[in-house]
């Protein structure tokens, strides 16, 4: 075990834990925002730069401050670290930096982005970013492509992240797509065109952070704060078949994984759960998801959801605020 | 009096032929290692020669070798980078060429001591001429019974490889070099782990910069004690040095650390003066990374001293009044440079090199490209050169590899001392046309 | 289209090459595997090319796209025969680079980065190649040709405009037989 001690809140965690994961046991008001480090996910992190932290004490043995800042994602603990994170002001100014970075290519087109609403970088953008932009210069642009008829890549808006590239690494079987060309040409691509066809490809529009790999059967049918999350589950051979379904009226529009607080999927579902099960008689409700109160997600209509009555296992179709079976 | 080690039998006729070579007294390291000494002997004698990593970053070569694991029964690797490719060096390249099996006895001896039995030399791709000539060197030292199974005679095994890389500078850090080399993109890997644990293969590695491995066969030759003798202070031994840009002799030069700047500059025996009697404006002493400073400053320190070349004289000042020895990349610009459009070339090729893994070093180094052109074109604004001076520092620390601070140094220096010129350039467009847009002064009729 | 395959003389060296790295570390053989394919199928990689390579390394093709659109070395699409690689960083910007670029734009009428309407020739400026000390240089195949004039540049050309064969980095000739 091991001492740690983030923006002076102590906490003993087992040795071999990382500054981040010390960091969101405290709480959200310590842990260091993440746009590529996905605790699912194996050798994630170290990429983005957002979650840098100072670390004032490098431990009880040896006291002296780290020379740089560090990726908390990726720095173990060490007994009686010191570790600043939002009280450092050269994490705030280095972290505005990488905002700004992330941003420089990335397009603002958050209006017309699917993934508005429960975007990752919009929301890094929101708390840490500037409000006006420093660059006059063009900004990268790419086609739109299908890979596969379910899901497309828009790699105008990837900030190569990777984590797509160890979901297909780590849960598929057959790798391919990954990471081409190199510097800021580097590009998300299968290289010759190919679809993405594995049992679990779909959970790539799960962990992408932004609105560069999105579900075509659920783009632009609605924005995700007019749709209500629902937690539900169905028996599945190849995955846990735990998923959020996402309503519009009595139409699922779209099905999920379940994320936790930091926005990561607690377990990967299969794509036949998540692009083929669109009826609510395919699934037993659990629950409404929980959703953040500061997400824009929990501020239109959520309050009005209706809570199933009871659950039973088969075929229930517990939402019915209008007329009309969707089938 | 130069001091010439390394090269000492650089002008013998077929010194690159193993045969010349032994009867200059080639190979004895490798007698001497395999047959009288104990690994951590050798060991003890690098670390006592005071030898520093001359690929620019300087790390003490002994402590690195010493911090390599050495779990039961797993191999361990060493790795010679020669994927020389910081602007300015040539130095590598020089050496590969001329005496290759220099190269190849500090591979055998250097390997012994670390107790590995397979090792690499990962040459930059473009050195393919260099890569034939390893290829055959090595060739000739397996036939001798230099490489193979039990050399000498004394049960040790070592086979030696070369790999070639495919034009990457990235690869030359070193986690990049192990990733090229299990045939990966050339992505720095985020330390810890550091490759003395976890380096080829997930095996202790130590990875050791060409210069450095050939210095490692004098100092098991004459002994640690009498290379520490050589040079100044902790700069211990003797150091290649590249010459190039604007001066009379340029090539590559080994000198006794601690002779002094000027000296290497105006002397006959080594650069030959400025070109064209030219007056001297700014050097980059230690190939492009490091921090550029104007004449006054590089001849002199801050507290008036003549500085020498050794990392501690250069480094003087810290990058106030400053640089840095790094690779002993020694570019020389006279009075007609233009220190931005020197500074696109450097931004330009970071840019082109940055790997793309962390987010202010993909984005950061073409940004800062894009912001030098405009500036070139003549559409700068002074707010141009302050966003340039701020995005460098957000760079500079925060990446995963030092490629973000060698992107960020070059940059910060030049408009540390330097400003002036960015200024004429936004200030008045017109100097840009007098200045050939993009192009020097020289003329090739000349050259 | 005809079938894909190394020459018998390159098959066994590519096993020769394989035989460097430990067993199961076959992937380690990609980069010189690159090299050895682009110099035997006309100095470029095209995709049933680097497929083939992945096959005798027994790896998913997305690793040999993904390590060969990382490197500078290796052409993802068709180059001329003749491929002038002219350096322009620093050192050899300070002996007159820029003005070698715009001597062999004006002579075979192409931009940086352009092939010649003939196939013949292609022009591309790339980053320091490690001859600061003899600037201004230009790499051809495998060999660099140092302290450039405009007559030497003006030499190569017309020898090369009269060739047949590809310029290219390296041959089997370069390696050592295990």
């Amino acid at each position: 075990m091991a001492k740690v001690t983030i923006d002076g809140q102590t906490i003993e965690v087992a040795d071999g834990t990382t500054i981040l994961q010390a960091a969101r046991m405290i709480g959200p008001e310590v842990a260091p925002p993440t746009m590529c480090y996905y605790s699912k996910l194996k050798t994630s992190g170290g990429y983005c730069r957002t979650c840098l932290v100072e670390v004032s004490k490098g431990s009880e043995k040896d006291p002296r401050p780290m020379p740089k800042l560090v990726a908390s994602c990726r720095t173990t603990i060490m007994d009686g670290m010191e570790v600043k994170n939002v009280t450092s002001e050269k994490v705030i100014d280095a972290r505005k930096g990488v905002v700004e970075f992330l941003l420089l290519n990335h397009p603002l087109d958050c209006p017309i982005c699917d993934q508005a609403g429960e975007c990752q970088l919009q929301d890094l953008g929101y708390e840490h970013g500037s409000a006006k932009t420093r660059t006059d210069f063009e900004r990268r642009t790419f086609d739109k492509i299908n890979i596969g008829n379910k899901i497309q890549l828009h790699m105008t808006r990837c900030i190569l992240c990777y984590r797509c590239v160890k979901v297909a690494e780590q849960i598929t079987d057959g790798r391919v797509h990954g990471v081409m060309n190199r510097g800021d040409a580097s590009e998300i691509s299968t290289y010759i065109e190919q679809a993405i066809e594995n049992d679990f490809s779909g959970n790539v529009i799960d962990v992408c952070p932004v609105g560069a790999l999105t579900d075509k059967t659920f783009r632009f049918k609605s924005r995700v704060w007019f749709t209500k999350p629902v937690d539900a589950h169905r028996d599945c051979d190849k995955c846990c078949g735990k998923v959020v379904i996402w309503y519009k009226g009595e139409d699922v529009l779209r099905v999920t994984g379940r994320k936790d607080q930091w926005g990561e999927v607690e377990e990967f579902i299969c794509n036949t759960c998540r692009f083929d099960k669109k009826s609510t008689s395919d699934w037993t409700i659990e629950a409404p998801t929980a959703i953040s109160h500061q997400s824009v997600i929990s501020a239109n209509h959520y309050e009005k959801m209706v809570r199933p009555k009871e659950l039973t296992l088969n075929n229930i179709k517990p939402i019915a605020l209008t007329e009309g079976d969707n089938k | 009096m130069s001091k010439k080690i390394l090269l000492e039998h650089i002008n013998v006729p077929g010194i690159n032929t193993l045969a010349v070579y032994r009867e200059k007294g080639g190979y004895a390291s490798v007698e001497k290692a395999l047959k009288t000494m104990a690994p951590d002997a050798i060991v003890e004698e690098v670390k006592k020669s005071g030898l520093r990593g001359r690929g620019g970053a300087g790390f003490p070569t002994g402590m690195k070798w010493s911090f390599l694991a050495k779990p039961e029964g797993v191999a361990r690797y060493l790795v010679c980078n020669a994927d020389e490719s910081e602007p300015g060096t040539f130095k590598d390249r020089y050496l590969m060429e001329k005496i290759p099996h220099l190269l190849i006895e500090g591979m055998i001896t250097s390997s012994f001591a670390l107790g590995a039995n397979s090792s690499y030399i990962y040459v930059r791709g473009e050195y393919f001429y260099i890569i034939k000539i390893l290829e055959k060197a090595i060739a000739d030292a397996y036939e001798a019974g230099w490489l193979g199974k039990n050399i000498l005679g004394t049960g040790y095994d070592l086979d030696l490889y070369v790999q070639a890389g495919a034009g990457a500078y990235i690869c030359g850090e070193e986690t990049a070099l192990l990733e090229s080399l299990e045939g990966k993109r050339g992505n720095p890997r985020i330390k810890p782990p550091f490759p003395a644990i976890a380096g080829l293969y997930g095996c202790p590695t130590v990875v050791n910069n060409v210069e450095t491995i050939a210095a490692v066969v004098p100092i098991v030759n004459n002994g640690g004690d009498w290379y520490a003798g050589i040079g100044i202070g902790k700069s211990t031994g003797t150091k290649l040095i590249s010459a190039s840009g604007h001066i009379n002799k340029p090539g590559v030069y080994e000198i006794e650390m601690g002779i002094t700047v000027e000296d290497f500059i105006y002397s006959e025996e080594y650069c030959g003066g400025i070109k064209n009697g030219k007056k001297l404006k700014a050097v980059v002493a230690g190939g492009s990374s490091v921090p550029i400073l104007p004449a006054e400053m590089i001849l002199t320190t801050a507290s008036g001293e003549k500085r020498l070349m050794s990392y501690e004289s250069l480094a003087d000042g810290g990058f106030a009044t400053g640089t840095m020895l790094g690779s002993g990349g020694f570019i020389v610009m006279d009075e007609t440079t233009s220190i931005v459009q020197n500074l696109h070339t450097f931004a330009r090729f970071y840019h082109h090199e940055s790997c793309g893994q962390c987010s202010p070093c993909r984005e950061g180094t073409g940004w800062m490209e894009k912001i030098l052109h405009k500036i070139l074109d003549g559409h700068g604004t002074i707010q141009d050169v302050d966003l340039l001076w701020e995005i460098q520092r957000k760079i500079e620390g925060n990446t995963i590899c030092p490629l973000g601070d060698a992107a960020a140094w070059p940059v910060a220096s030049a408009i540390r001392h330097f400003r002036h010129e960015f200024e004429e350039y936004v200030k008045n467009p017109a100097v840009i046309k007098e200045v050939k847009h993009y192009h020097n002064m020289h003329n090739l009729a000349t050259a | 289209m005809s079938e894909i395959k190394f020459n018998d003389e390159t098959l066994a060296m590519v096993q020769s090459i394989i035989k460097r790295y430990p067993e199961g570390k076959q992937k380690s053989a990609l980069l010189p595997l690159l090299h050895l394919a682009q110099a035997e199928f006309n100095g470029w990689l095209s995709s049933p090319v680097m497929d083939y390579v992945a096959s005798l390394l027994n790896i998913k093709p997305v690793e040999v796209y993904e390590v060969a659109s990382f490197y500078s070395m290796y052409n993802l699409k068709p180059v001329g025969k003749c491929l002038l690689e002219v350096c322009r960083t620093s050192s050899c910007w300070l002996r007159g680079a820029n003005e070698i670029v715009e001597h062999i734009e004006n002579k075979l009428g192409i931009k940086d980065g352009e092939t010649t309407a003939d196939g013949k020739f292609t022009l591309k400026t790339v980053e320091c190649l490690g001859s600061c000390g003899t600037a201004p240089m230009l790499q051809l195949g495998a060999d660099f040709h140092e302290n450039l004039t405009f007559e030497k540049v003006d030499a190569l050309i017309s020898e090369w405009s009269n060739k047949a064969e590809h310029s290219k980095y390296l041959d089997i000739d370069t390696f050592r037989k295990n």
